[in-house]
């Protein structure tokens, strides 16, 4: 059975679920029992203090507790709210969290959930509107989770929680109302698998998370003009579905990545280095980075509007492409 | 240095004034063990032996081991980057810890870790730690996991004075008072901040820190066994009869450098004088002579002799079995950062 649910109401559907099936799910975090974007509530309510509990205000031990937490046996769900956060927590996650299953010799499974908000476009400003997931990539230890849809929502962090490794589950800032097909119960995404949300021919754009929705929109736009878009969600970044984009760069020849994170270093720049290493042969034309420029978000709102990548910068990126390759082959 | 004083919530929980004459024999044992291992660690660390830099416990060995004496396999310990003696005054094992540091597939982490990183979860042992104050969250995290569980496990969390000036040592003795953690908080004041003396970097008393929580808090003697041994026993009790966490701060001295081979970076800086080291290492201050001077007192010289043969043949054949392991295998790295199992 498929219902209609909100992004943030199949992240709860999944908590729900989650906490039924295993009574060693244990959530954490500033806040989560009246849970003020929405995603726990009514946990605390219905599984009480010793499952679900809110913290102090202390990322260094909330991001450290969890590590000693799996360690002893528990499965452990952080909510941190936003990704800006994880800077204050990060001795936890880049020394601990990220490395300690190698440290020990694989002594320890670290069934750890992170739970953030992410991204601009609210106009919460600089510290709360960050995509800080181009720094656990780099990490290597660190499954990064960036969901599109409410479906893939649910089902990847269903497969978070069950999971044996660390997972950073990240909500895009203002998506939690999107609105989506979600299949009813046992519903699980597994890692490292993009889907393709449109097909076309002339050129590829990954989009990832919030970007899928304006790379869509600008897919329609030139799909008017007679371009055809190939659009990718890699729907997990920490393992990247390298098969999936290759075969689609193959294809189209052209290749977009468009990432609301900064430009230097970050997800785009990764992507693109693997397609450039990987299939340059299949490349009609360079690869174009649509991100964030190297800057702190800015709180006004057409000033945010103007730095996170929008429809009509993807649409100008692939039209540059398309236009390139029909003027070499001309 | 040589008062004791043990906040009275800390003393009533205690169930024994002091250990028995076995069990001292016990402790000395242990403590001798660890003085040894390290002995051997700072040799063959000068001679080049030890790939990685090793940060030695010498001195401190009374700490380790008279907290550890009350706890079994099943509670935990989180430890410093100067873990060895923890490592082995929970029972961890000395030719996997030794092979460990000379980088081989046989070490207790496969060569993965290190010196820095020596851990048995099978034991409860959550690992050294080279970031200087990480212990204590984690520690905070498994004393929440065995809190959940009910079944009186305890978690101690040792960290030294250069940990007590991390903000996590804060948010650490607030959480685990609010939620009454299992955990016993083992401060071992060494009195240096890796290569700056304590007192140049620390305003206060460190144990004050845990009073102004309302946490029963003992200061003791970190060189006498004994001393340490009677705190820990309340401590422990306390928090395994679901009494919240407690805080010892166990006042030692660092013998070795922070690490060695010091010397070379230190390239004659100074921050200490050779006189202060000397007088730590005489039998009224060295933990594991004060031990043997008291046992010597009560007529044990043959059990002595004994345990030093005992403790030396031990070492022996840890290094023996690390020198003659496999090197660790390199392609560890790529395959342990995950547990395959999702997607």
């Amino acid at each position: 059975m498929v219902e209609r649910r909100r992004l943030i109401q199949a992240v709860n559907d999944a908590l729900f679920e989650e906490m039924e099936r295993d009574p060693k799910v244990v959530v954490y975090g500033e806040d989560v029992e009246l849970s003020i974007t929405g995603d726990m509530r009514g946990l605390h309510e219905h599984f009480g203090h010793d499952r679900i509990r809110n913290t102090p205000i202390c990322e260094a031990t909330l991001t450290g507790m969890a590590v000693g937490l799996a360690s002893a046996g528990y499965h452990v769900v952080v909510h941190m709210m936003f990704s800006n956060f994880f800077y204050t927590g990060m001795d936890a996650i880049g020394n601990q969290m990220a490395k300690l299953r190698l440290m020990t010799g694989g002594q320890v499974e670290l069934p750890i959930t992170i739970i953030a908000g992410y991204g601009g476009g609210s106009a919460n400003a600089a510290q709360h509107s960050d995509s800080a997931y181009p720094v656990l990539m780099n990490l290597g230890g660190l499954n990064v989770l960036t969901p599109s849809t409410p479906a893939d929502a649910k089902g990847l962090l269903k497969t978070a929680i069950r999971g044996r490794n660390p997972s950073f589950f990240l909500e895009a800032s203002g998506r939690g109302g999107e609105v989506g097909d979600v299949p009813d119960g046992e519903h699980l995404v597994p890692f490292g698998r993009a889907a393709v949300r449109r097909e076309g021919g002339d050129a590829t754009v990954l989009a990832i998370g919030r970007m899928v929705k304006p790379a869509l929109a600008a897919a329609d736009a030139l799909a008017e003009q007679g371009v055809g878009v190939e659009v990718i969600d890699p729907r997990t970044l920490v393992p990247f579905d390298e098969a999936s984009l290759l075969a689609s760069v193959e294809k189209t020849g052209h290749l977009v990545v468009v990432d609301e994170a900064r430009e230097c270093c970050g997800a785009a720049s990764q992507i693109a280095a693997i397609v450039a290493e990987k299939a340059f042969h299949a490349l009609a034309g360079p690869i174009r980075r649509i991100t964030t420029p190297n800057v702190a978000m800015p709180y006004a709102p057409n000033a945010e509007r103007h730095v996170i990548p929008g429809e009509e910068r993807i649409v100008a990126a692939v039209l540059s492409l398309v236009g390139r390759a029909h003027r070499a082959t001309a | 240095m040589a008062t004791t004083v043990i906040d009275r919530r800390t003393e009533q929980a205690g169930l024994r004034s002091g250990p028995s004459p076995a069990e001292l024999l016990e402790l000395y044992e242990r403590m001798l063990l660890v003085r040894r291992v390290e002995e051997r660690l700072r040799d063959d660390s000068a001679a080049g032996k030890l790939p990685g830099a090793v940060h030695l416990y010498i001195g401190e060995e009374a700490v380790a081991v008279g907290v550890c004496a009350h706890l079994g396999d099943r509670d935990y310990v989180t430890s410093t980057h100067r873990g060895h003696g923890h490592f082995l005054a929970k029972g961890g094992d000395v030719r996997a810890m030794m092979a460990e540091i000379w980088a081989k597939e046989e070490g207790i982490c496969r060569g993965m870790g290190g010196s820095m990183h020596v851990a048995d979860v099978s034991k409860g042992i959550l690992g050294a730690n080279g970031i200087v104050g990480a212990g204590l969250a984690i520690a905070a995290g498994a004393a929440f996991g065995t809190k959940l569980d009910g079944d009186g496990k305890v978690t101690a969390c040792f960290f030294g004075d250069g940990a007590s000036n991390q903000g996590v040592l804060m948010e650490t003795l607030n959480l685990s008072t609010l939620w009454e953690l299992p955990l016993v908080f083992v401060c071992e004041n060494n009195t240096f901040s890796e290569f700056t003396p304590s007192r140049e970097v620390t305003a206060g008393r460190i144990a004050d820190r845990a009073r102004a929580f309302g946490m029963p808090t003992a200061e003791v003697d970190g060189n006498d066994v004994t001393a340490v041994w009677q705190a820990a026993a309340g401590a422990v009790a306390r928090a395994r009869s679901g009494g919240g966490p407690s805080f010892i701060e166990a006042h030692t001295y660092r013998i070795q450098g922070h690490f060695e081979a010091e010397a070379f970076v230190l390239s004659g800086g100074r921050y200490r004088e050779d006189a202060e080291i000397a007088a730590w290492t005489q039998e009224d201050k060295d933990p594991v002579l004060r031990c043997r001077a008291t046992l010597l007192a009560s007529g044990a010289a043959d059990v002595l002799h004994a345990i030093e043969a005992r403790v030396l043949a031990q070492v022996d054949d840890a290094v023996r079995f690390a020198e003659a392991g496999t090197p660790a295998d390199p392609a560890l790295a790529e395959s342990l950062m995950f547990v395959r199992d999702e997607g």
